[in-house]
């Protein structure tokens, strides 16, 4: 089977073959047969207003992806995205409901909340050096009390008009969120690949004892990545907040092994050191698209957890194939 | 300094280990609690914690295997619901009971034996494949019951309702359990394997284990645990929701790690995983007796999770 494919691979371009050769690569082609099926099956798929509306629910889990690329490449991993979004969220109904402040200040709250919680996983991975999954794991159970215990399981509701702009509305013909999340990712692609801050990361997810010998602050980096993840928690929230126009303390449960899903399929080494943005990008996007294309075609919900399982799995492994050639 | 230690290695001393630390802390919180409230450390009470931790306990000695070994299992919840549900659907079509409690640790089984053909031969890291596994079978599930509890099971269905020799049978399975795997991994020469491929696989494998096979192994082991646990959580309540098990793998990851087990493999007991979870069972039923508001219970839990973690690792740091 595999010895079929690369002989029909070389008469491509080396150009093209390389890149096959990439999980980037398998996934591109994976989006294309998707995109061409899904819009055969339904001709509600491929429309302008359906690929738009699309971004708009998956900002919040791209936003967590970003970071979390980055925090997977250094070898670590952040369980606890999905509480820090809730926490966030009820800090800001909280402190504009309950404790009148302005809402430009309690969005302002919602995002300090974010880059606390991700700060103290930060102290505590970097410089405590409790293990990343562990040190989530914790966190994950601790942030998801905070947003029960200050919310007390009530939502917060009735937010003014102008507030939905980020969640609803939009700039030019593109949602606002889809704006925002366009410039982060490229901010992010640089920050990875161009910037010595982006080697330093995947320094230490290659080999982290290395990296401290040749005077990499291996401690500063990993702080910053975790409160870069609470950061974008925290804004993330804030996006999610305008889009339902409601807080509630059990907002975004489970979401961070969505998160996970999209960096991993997207290619990015679960055991650190490669990986990239596009990758991840290209990860959200296949899964988003699968999960709407199937519901247009009339697949129940439920299945299409099951085909994203599955093309999961099936993704790092044709890569495991394709690499071990 | 290093020549004034004693020979024997500190882990010898029961105190020191992290299954020690646990013991004193159940210790230490029952005699504060009850402090406050007497009734804490009634019989009743006491068998209700450890009634309320047995289906965890039982999945966390299969998860101590698969830690141990180096790998992870987060589909433990998908898992259990899948079997949960079979049992359930058997019963109530007439098929005889023990049957059917033996269809769910089979299909346990055979689970675990596809995470771990996944993880062995496919060369897969375990948090992808038990991540795709945990949505395939949570979006089958509910795709095959349709969101519909199932209920009228038989009388003769309900084991974890009924107690053995005045002791309620799901203490009976885990104390059962955990005695028999922690013999197993601490006498067993498969079970020392585990150890040996979680510290180091390749050491290993140049002594002549094969690492493929400890993985597949622990896969299947942990995939008939979660079986029958899956059992003592379908017998207790008289329906079976299908949402069952959402959220379940994270209780038996944190009572597994709590408990001393290392993330990084290799290290770690049943013993510390049982008593990891029976901890966190009772932190919960403390809470209530001390009238901590529900709503900050999942706070007060995952502190003390962090705290208990953070004592094993400043611990353990001390000592090398």
């Amino acid at each position: 089977m595999t010895s079929k494919t690369s002989s029909a691979v070389t008469f491509l371009p080396s150009r093209l073959q390389s890149m096959l050769r990439t999980q980037e690569g398998v996934l591109l082609v994976l989006l294309v047969v998707i995109v061409v099926a899904l819009s055969l099956l339904s001709d509600r798929f491929l429309t302008v207003n359906n690929l738009l509306n699309q971004t708009r629910l998956l900002t919040e889990t791209a936003l967590l992806a970003l970071p979390m690329t980055l925090i997977i490449i250094s070898g670590g991993i952040d369980l606890s995205v999905g509480s820090m979004l809730a926490w966030s969220a009820v800090m800001l109904g909280f402190s504009w409901q309950l404790l009148g402040l302005p809402l430009p200040l309690a969005v302002l709250v919602c995002l300090l909340t974010g880059v606390v919680g991700g700060a103290i996983n930060g102290l505590l991975i970097a410089y405590v050096r409790v293990p990343p999954l562990i040190a989530t794991l914790a966190t994950l159970a601790i942030y998801r009390g905070f947003s029960f215990g200050i919310s007390q399981a009530r939502s917060a509701r009735g937010f003014p008009e102008e507030f939905a702009f980020w969640g609803q509305g939009q700039i030019g013909p593109f949602p606002t969120q889809f704006v925002i999340l366009a410039a982060l990712i490229v901010a992010a692609h640089l920050l990875l690949s161009r910037t010595g801050f982006g080697r330093w990361v995947y320094a230490i997810g290659n080999n982290e004892l290395a990296a401290r010998y040749s005077g990499i602050p291996v401690e500063r980096v990993k702080f910053t990545l975790y409160t870069l993840s609470g950061l974008m928690a925290g804004l993330a929230a804030f996006i999610f907040t305008s889009r339902v126009t409601t807080t509630r303390a059990d907002a975004a449960t489970g979401l961070e092994l969505d998160v996970i899903a999209a960096v991993v399929l997207g290619g990015t080494s679960i055991f650190g050191g490669s990986g990239s943005i596009i990758g991840t990008v290209l990860g959200l996007v296949i899964i988003t698209l699968l999960r709407n294309g199937l519901l247009l075609t009339g697949v129940k919900g439920d299945a299409t957890f099951m085909v994203i399982g599955i093309v999961l799995i099936l993704a790092v492994l044709v890569n495991n194939l394709v690499r071990r050639r | 300094m290093i020549s004034a230690k004693p020979l024997e290695s500190p882990r010898s001393s029961f105190t020191l280990q992290q299954e020690g630390v646990i013991a004193v802390a159940i210790v230490a919180l029952s005699a504060i609690v009850s402090l406050i409230n007497p009734d804490f450390l009634s019989a009743n009470n006491l068998l209700d914690i450890a009634v309320n931790t047995a289906y965890i306990a039982v999945a966390a000695a299969g998860m101590t295997m698969v830690i141990v070994s180096g790998n992870i299992d987060i589909s433990v919840g998908s898992m259990l619901g899948v079997c949960a549900t079979i049992a359930g659907e058997l019963a109530r079509n007439g098929v005889p009971v023990p049957i059917a409690f033996a269809a769910a640790v089979l299909a346990g089984g055979a689970l675990g034996a596809v995470n771990g053909l996944l993880v062995a031969y496919a060369r897969i890291p375990a948090i992808v494949v038990t991540l795709g596994m945990l949505s395939i079978l949570r979006g089958g599930l509910i795709l095959v019951t349709q969101g519909r509890w199932i209920e009228s099971l038989p009388e003769a269905f309900f084991f974890s309702q009924r107690s053995t020799l005045g002791i309620p049978n799901p203490i009976w399975v885990m104390v059962l359990v955990s005695v028999l795997t922690w013999l197993f991994m601490k006498y067993h020469r498969l079970g020392r394997a585990i150890y040996a491929v979680g510290g180091n696989a390749e050491a290993a494998r140049l002594a002549g284990i094969n690492p493929k096979r400890i993985y597949l192994f622990v896969f299947i082991m942990n995939g008939l645990l979660v079986g029958l646990a899956a059992v003592l959580y379908a017998s207790r309540f008289t329906a079976i929701q299908s949402n069952a098990g959402q959220g379940f793998e994270l209780a038996v990851i944190s009572g597994t790690v709590v408990g001393g087990v290392s993330i990084l493999g290799g290290v770690g007991s049943v013993m510390g995983a049982l008593l990891g979870s029976l901890l966190i069972s009772q932190i919960g039923t403390a809470a209530i007796f001390l009238k901590v508001s529900p709503f900050w219970l999942q706070a007060v839990q995952g502190g003390l999770i962090l705290l208990t973690v953070l004592v094993d690792v400043l611990r353990r740091r001390r000592m090398t």
